[in-house]
């Protein structure tokens, strides 16, 4: 076929948007974010490169006999269930489930005061819609999950972050920063927290910071969204009560007043199931629920069918702790290899739980850019960026060890720290300064207090060795 | 009716963009009758080439690897024709600093620029020469990896203070980096087809303008509704002929073929040449199907020409 001028259609006449359906698009899709990042991240999906990136948990570690027995009795005379719609809250027999992971946490909660949601990331989005008018604020922490970010995006919300140390949010900043909202005439809707192995920075809330959230979301009126996937995850020290359960002690029937709950199976059990749940104040809870037959009627009945028939079937308890084991000798492969191999510069957070380590790197190196060189090396991190709104985090980076072998969690650290000296050789150079000397001796934590001076091991304050002190105490 | 193969994917940044341009393009050449294969470009390239034995190769790659001449050449070593710029015209397009300078031998308006290999600050101490190289091109500066296509890792530099950190992140992409003095102005893109029967011609001109006015933030190019494109830009006739005129020069000086997009600042003082990307994105928001669709030439038709071009190219070679 040739083109001849003949066949060709009108000249348009006048300047006109390019973008075809941009007048069509909601407003609120100008908040939608798209980024470098996300472009570099496509290129982290090939099998040669090591992903410390993803959030996954290790799938390889379910045994298929559990799922085909799982399988097998759903068919054996509940198919046409599994293959109907089900309640919008959610199965029954579900929900009893859920009430005994919660239980395993410490948290008693009913059947009724909870509704099944299609993954946690699904009771995040049903608490915007049901909670948030475009320009509401919503208070997190930062850097918060990067996955939250773009949910706060889509509803115009603004994002606000209240820096953490050892023990996770900073409760006086918080609450310096909602009297600034107040005062310049803001509404903070919700304070969005993950207190437990929190996402990315692996750091946890303490008690007394824990209580002290909940007063002050009573005395100003505000909900809390507690993001709880990672608790059952735990490699070391204490377990710490969940804001649910210290706002609502011993249960009751009245679903507390200010603590949203959300959980999910995606890290104890699978992530491809995608069932997760919230926990609200009843008002709340029927709001939400509303918003759910909006979003998809109810979640996937044959993934329902799949937990409720897993429960039955055996101890759920068993492979949560396979998977904690398999995942507690992974962090801590990855905190030998860091501890060997990083430079003194870079410094990260000691995880007690959860999937995700947070390093961070002087101000001058963009982990974004530095992604691209890490993958030409062939190994790949999550930049810090996304877990911010506002611009932090460039020089910040997550790294994930569920999902990937020890001896690759060891190789994909040896790269990153290879490319992070030649950076800083190379702006040593640019500035016409060598590197400053910083010892590269790694202090051992006193034997007495041991996880005093780990918890200090956190975002912005100076790391210690993650090897020595970790030893030093039986886990 | 031939057999196309389609050149997609492969491992650049712009990876993404590829496999959507590479599956429009797809569309397309079964649309005009022809007997496409998708080839997303790995290892096994060569084995998948001499398999398939396609009439020719449709590269719909982007960024290092697919744009520079790699690709280009290996497949010319296969004897199968291609579309777009032959080996030369994408070695040099696809190397900013290359291209500048022949931009500036010939007489073609570039902003002014000096480029840096990693090795001369390791080795030669070139760190040194940044105040002169400063006060040169005075600030704000842009810096941009050499080998980049899009917007990736260009960054800006307001005082000296900013600079060691931009010219890091640039060597992130590329061991060499260009310092350009930045001009202010408004941004165009015009894209080029080559005619069949010889020689080329300019499409209307894209303008990109930034919804929230902020200069410096070159990624505003990657969040949608952050920047809006106009087409034809709002031009005075004169000035616009004016655009298409250095944009067609800058093509046939740099020896491109088939299409390309090149991209401009219009100053005060006139157009000046930023870039020439020799395979521009061909989705359905990219700017240079969406030029041509402004012209009458609606995607089809632009797929069918790239075509004709490549096999008239190999059959005046042969």
């Amino acid at each position: 076929m040739s083109i001849g001028d003949d066949i060709r259609r009108p000249r348009r006449p006048a300047a006109h948007e390019l973008e075809r359906y941009e007048a069509l698009f909601a407003t609120r899709t100008g908040r939608m974010r798209s980024s470098v990042m996300r472009d570099l991240m496509a290129v982290t999906a090939r099998p040669e490169v090591i992903s410390l990136a993803g959030g996954l948990p290790d799938t390889t570690l379910f045994e298929p006999a559990l799922f085909a027995a799982a399988m097998d009795s759903i068919a054996d005379g509940t198919t046409a269930e599994a293959l109907q719609y089900g309640p919008t809250e959610g199965f029954e027999a579900v929900k009893e489930c859920i009430v005994e992971v919660m239980a395993e946490e410490g948290t008693v909660v009913a059947a009724d005061e909870l509704i099944v949601t299609t993954g946690g990331q699904q009771a995040i989005d049903l608490v915007c819609k049901t909670l948030l008018d475009p320009g509401d604020v919503v208070v997190a922490e930062g850097p918060t999950y990067p996955g939250a970010v773009p949910t706060f995006c889509a509803y115009e919300a603004q994002l606000v972050q209240v820096e953490m140390d050892s023990e996770g949010m900073q409760i006086d900043l918080l609450e310096r920063t909602l009297d600034e909202l107040t005062a310049a005439g803001h509404r903070p809707k919700f304070i969005y927290t993950i207190p437990t192995f929190q996402n990315p920075a692996g750091v946890t809330m303490s008690l007394p910071r824990r209580r002290r959230l909940i007063e002050v979301a009573r005395e100003r009126e505000l909900l809390v969204l507690e993001d709880n996937p990672y608790s059952l995850l735990r490699y070391e020290g204490e377990e710490m009560p969940t804001l649910r359960s210290l706002e609502v002690p011993h249960g009751s029937r009245d679903g507390g007043d200010f603590v949203i709950y959300t959980g999910t199976m995606s890290k104890i059990l699978s992530a491809g199931i995608r069932l997760g749940w919230v926990v609200a104040p009843r008002p709340v809870l029927a709001k939400l629920n509303l918003g759910k037959v909006s979003a998809d009627l109810c979640s996937p009945s044959l993934t329902q069918y799949f937990v409720a028939a897993y429960f039955a079937g055996g101890d759920w308890r068993e492979y949560v702790a396979t998977a904690r084991e398999a995942y507690r000798s992974r962090r801590d492969a990855m905190l030998d290899a860091l501890a060997e191999l990083m430079p003194p510069e870079a410094h990260w957070t000691h995880p007690r739980g959860g999937l995700f380590v947070w390093l961070t790197l002087p101000e001058f190196i963009d982990t974004t850019d530095l992604l691209a060189r890490a993958v030409r090396e062939n190994v790949a991190f999550v930049p810090g960026e996304g877990a911010y709104d506002d611009g932090r985090g460039h020089n910040a980076m997550r790294l994930n060890f569920s999902s990937v072998s020890e001896d690759r969690i060891r190789e994909g650290i040896r790269r990153i720290a290879k490319i992070v000296e030649e950076q800083l050789a190379l702006y040593g150079s640019l500035t016409g300064r060598a590197r400053p000397a910083v010892s590269r001796a790694r202090s051992a934590s006193p034997p007495d207090q041991p996880a005093e001076r780990e918890l200090a091991d956190v975002v912005e304050l100076p790391r210690r060795s993650g090897k020595a002190a970790r030893r030093s105490r039986p886990v | 009716m031939s057999r196309v193969a389609v050149l997609k994917g492969g491992r650049s940044l712009e990876r993404q963009v590829s496999l959507v341009s590479g599956a429009r393009v797809e569309d397309a050449l079964e649309r005009l009758g022809h007997e496409v294969v998708g080839v997303d470009v790995g290892g096994d390239l060569f084995p998948r080439l001499r398999e398939t034995a396609p009439d020719v190769a449709f590269i719909a790659l982007h960024g290092p690897g697919g744009e520079d001449g790699t690709i280009q050449e290996l497949i010319e070593a296969l004897g199968i024709p291609y579309t777009g710029s032959g080996v030369s015209a994408s070695a040099r397009c696809s190397n900013k600093v290359l291209a500048k300078h022949a931009l500036r031998d010939a007489g073609l308006p570039t902003p002014d620029w000096v480029a840096f290999s990693e090795d001369a600050f390791r080795e030669l101490g070139a760190a040194d020469a940044l105040e002169a190289i400063e006060q040169r091109l005075e600030f704000p500066l842009v810096v941009k990896p050499t080998d980049q296509g899009s917007a990736i890792g260009i960054k800006f530099a307001r005082s000296a203070a900013e600079v060691p950190a931009a010219i890091l992140a640039a060597f992130s992409y590329d061991p060499k980096v260009l310092i350009e003095r930045f001009v202010h102005g408004r941004e165009l893109a015009i894209g080029v087809l080559s005619r069949l029967g010889g020689g080329a011609e300019a499409l209307p001109i894209v303008e990109a303008i930034p919804r929230d006015r902020d200069f410096y933030d070159f990624t505003a190019r990657y969040d949608i509704g952050r920047t809006r494109f106009d087409c034809p830009a709002a031009l005075e006739p004169v000035l616009a002929a004016h655009v298409q005129e250095v944009a067609l020069a800058a093509y046939e000086l740099l020896g491109c073929y088939g299409f390309a997009r090149v991209d401009m600042i219009l100053a005060e003082s006139g157009p000046q040449i930023l870039e020439i990307n020799t395979i521009p994105g061909l989705t359905e928001t990219s700017l240079l199907p969406q030029a041509a669709d402004a012209a009458g030439i609606d995607f089809d038709e632009l797929v069918a020409r790239a075509v004709e071009l490549a096999l008239t190219r190999a059959a005046v070679e042969l």
